[in-house]
């Protein structure tokens, strides 16, 4: 009997110590690297942090999704099959998120996106989940940032048609700054590139001959939009440029010099506007590992990963759907970046924040709060 | 659309052009002689660039001598790469070497991504190159202008090279026959590593007009410039020096034309478009075409 009842305790302890997979699809490589490097950090902090659920530790899996739309849903197909990952972090960029999504729900995997902020990332997708804001939001904000703040009247947008999100938040600040300027006409034109080009003389010339007060540019990659801003002031353009959360990245800085000073954009987190005692926690120990101070993508990483082990910690399993449900039942959950709480499309909705770029540095504007 | 505007889109798009141009004789230089597609000439380009980037940073080189620095090791990069994929397939058909070109392309670019990283880096824009001249309102960049000279001079002296030295006589003879070649005593192998040497610099002095005109560089910026310039080689007829240069002019043009036409152009769409139609002008016109170019 004693050494069926020791068999039995060897048994649970190899179980047990057969680990839970969390498989993460990020842009390690392509016009999206830095994004996916910068969350990689703060899922990495995570890691370190909580290694174990439910008794188990935890494995972490990267797979590269190269900023490439197929990569990321084979990506995510190999996670899920070949990893048995029983839940999935990613991925920077709504472009690559999209596919990615719509793999993991097909195949029944919860997945927690960190900061793809394109509505149709996780519409209609009961599997998808995310902790940022979204992009009718952010279109909004800075239409309004531009308007109320800045006295703009006019606007010309200079869109990435090839992305989603560049496409999406194109079009949301669009309609947010027609609506708040009272003037059908105040977008004077909207004028496309597409991803991979380095030349934007003929955009900028035609945005240029429009004369408006403000240019939007919602560029999926941040080296386009430091790109594009530099060519613009070579055209000698004095305009004020205007963007979204991709342009928070050193590249942005290094690449645009000088040129990108003054320009506003909107993002997810600043260390000097932080809303929940675990940002605290978070900045100091980031500092700590990294020497250096978090971007929000770090913190948005950071912020998934413990969402996705405290929904496995709720579901009491490693099992995708229980950990879905758990996902969906989040309420005011206590993240790096601020109380995230899930709608029925399984969006976070939270603050966001507007920086500006000073002395070569991204400096805190202000916070803006979503209206009810 | 009033005249400053206009000249500005036309400068921009002889700037654009230059560039497109510069990388598209590298291009047809090797096809030229070899007969080969050289699909690796992209990541030749962006490993120059690199070589730059890292002779500044990692050297503390003097940016000019930071630029001779890259040409010569993109020149060696070239030689070894010719040596490593293509000697050794020399004798078969030329399917595999066009499949060891684009394996080369592959190796070269995840090679970047080990070793120098996937993440953009900033390139160096030397103070006295960066700036703007303002003619009569239109605005043009020093760069632009000395790419033009560049490309201009690049043109003259592959020129002088093909048709009036005795390399460029061997290159010409290997161009119509190896072993014909061979037999009249021309040494085959140190032709086309010449060939490949020459095509490499072009490949490096097009990346650094390139990087100084759009200065980040990551292990996949060859691929955009690389297809636009084999188009453009295509264009003007691949294997004629003279012919990629117009063809990487008009590429620069079109670029920037479809964005005047139509502000939500797709631009790759448009210009496979351009190339099927041309292409189907090409058939057409086949044979005037080709004894035009055999002609040269």
């Amino acid at each position: 009997m004693k050494w069926v009842m020791s068999l039995l305790l060897l048994a649970t302890l190899v179980i047990a110590a057969e680990p839970i997979v969390i498989g993460v699809y990020e842009p390690m490589t392509g016009p999206y690297a830095a994004g996916g490097q910068m969350t990689m950090e703060g899922i990495y902090l995570a890691h370190e942090q909580v290694k174990e659920v439910l008794g188990r530790p935890i494995e972490l899996v990267l797979v590269d999704n190269k900023s490439d739309k197929v990569e990321a849903a084979n990506a995510v197909a190999r996670l899920i099959e070949y990893h048995k990952a029983v839940a999935i972090i990613g991925s920077y960029g709504s472009a690559v998120a999209i596919p990615g999504s719509e793999v993991a729900n097909k195949l029944g995997v919860p997945m927690v996106g960190c900061s793809p902020t394109n509505p149709l990332v996780t519409l209609g997708k009961p599997y998808a989940f995310r902790v940022c804001f979204i992009d009718p939001f952010q279109g909004t904000v800075m239409a309004q940032f531009a308007v109320e703040e800045l006295g703009a009247k006019t606007a010309v947008v200079i869109q990435d048609i090839a992305s989603d999100y560049s496409v999406g938040l194109s079009h949301y600040f669009q309609e947010a700054f027609k609506k708040l300027t009272n003037n059908k006409k105040s977008v004077l034109g909207v004028i496309s590139y597409q991803t991979g080009d380095q030349d934007f003389t003929a955009q900028l010339t035609f945005a240029n001959s429009k004369n408006p007060d403000v240019i939007f540019i919602p560029a999926a990659a941040y080296g386009e939009a430091a790109l594009i801003i530099k060519q613009a002031r070579e055209l000698g353009m004095k305009q004020i440029f205007l963007g979204g959360d991709t342009w928070e990245a050193p590249e942005f800085l290094e690449v645009g010099g000088k040129a990108v000073e003054g320009s506003y954009f909107s993002t997810h987190f600043d260390t000097e506007a932080t809303t929940t005692p675990r940002a605290a926690e978070f900045i100091k120990a980031f500092r700590a590992k990294y020497g250096k101070d978090p971007s929000a993508f770090a913190a948005l990483g950071y912020d998934a990963y413990m969402l996705v082990v405290d929904a496995i910690r709720r579901a009491g399993s490693a099992d995708p759907k229980a950990i879905r449900d758990a996902l969906a039942a989040t309420k005011n959950f206590e993240g790096a970046t601020g109380y995230i709480t899930l709608d029925q499309n399984g969006d976070a909705i939270k603050d966001a924040v507007i920086r500006v770029v000073k002395d070569g540095k991204f400096v805190y504007v202000t916070t803006v709060r979503p209206s009810e | 659309m009033n005249l400053t505007l206009f000249l500005q889109h036309l400068a921009n798009g002889v700037a654009l052009g230059f560039v497109f141009g510069l990388v598209a004789i590298g291009y047809t230089l090797v096809y030229g002689v070899v007969k080969l597609v050289n699909f690796a000439h992209g990541d030749i380009f962006m490993m120059a660039a690199f070589f730059v980037y890292y002779g500044i940073v990692l050297f503390s080189f003097p940016w000019w001598l930071s630029f001779l620095f890259a040409i010569f090791l993109t020149a060696l990069l070239g030689i070894s790469i010719e040596k490593v994929a293509y000697k050794p397939l020399r004798n078969a058909p030329r399917i595999s070497s066009l499949c060891s070109a684009i394996g080369m392309s592959f190796l070269l670019e995840n090679f970047a991504i080990v070793v120098f990283g996937g993440r953009q880096k900033p390139f160096y824009q030397p103070p006295v190159l960066n700036r703007t001249l303002n003619v009569w309102g239109v605005r043009i960049q020093l760069v632009t202008i000395i790419t033009i000279v560049v490309s201009i001079g690049a043109l003259f002296f592959l020129s002088y090279l093909v048709y009036k030295t005795k390399m460029g006589l061997a290159m010409r003879a290997l161009a119509y026959d190896f072993d014909t070649a061979r037999l009249m005593g021309i040494n085959v192998d140190r032709t086309i590593t010449f060939t490949f040497a020459v095509g490499s610099s072009l490949a490096a002095i097009s990346a650094i007009f390139w990087a100084l005109r759009y200065p980040q560089i990551w292990p996949f910026m060859g691929v955009f410039p690389g297809w636009r310039a084999f188009t453009a080689a295509i264009i003007g007829g691949i294997g004629s020096i003279k012919g990629a240069m117009v063809g990487g002019f008009l590429i620069g043009m079109i670029s920037i034309l479809l964005v005047v036409v139509s502000s939500r152009s797709r631009q790759d769409t448009e210009m496979l478009s351009f190339l099927l139609c041309w292409s189907s002008f090409y058939s057409l016109n086949q044979l005037v075409c080709l004894v035009k170019l055999r002609g040269k």
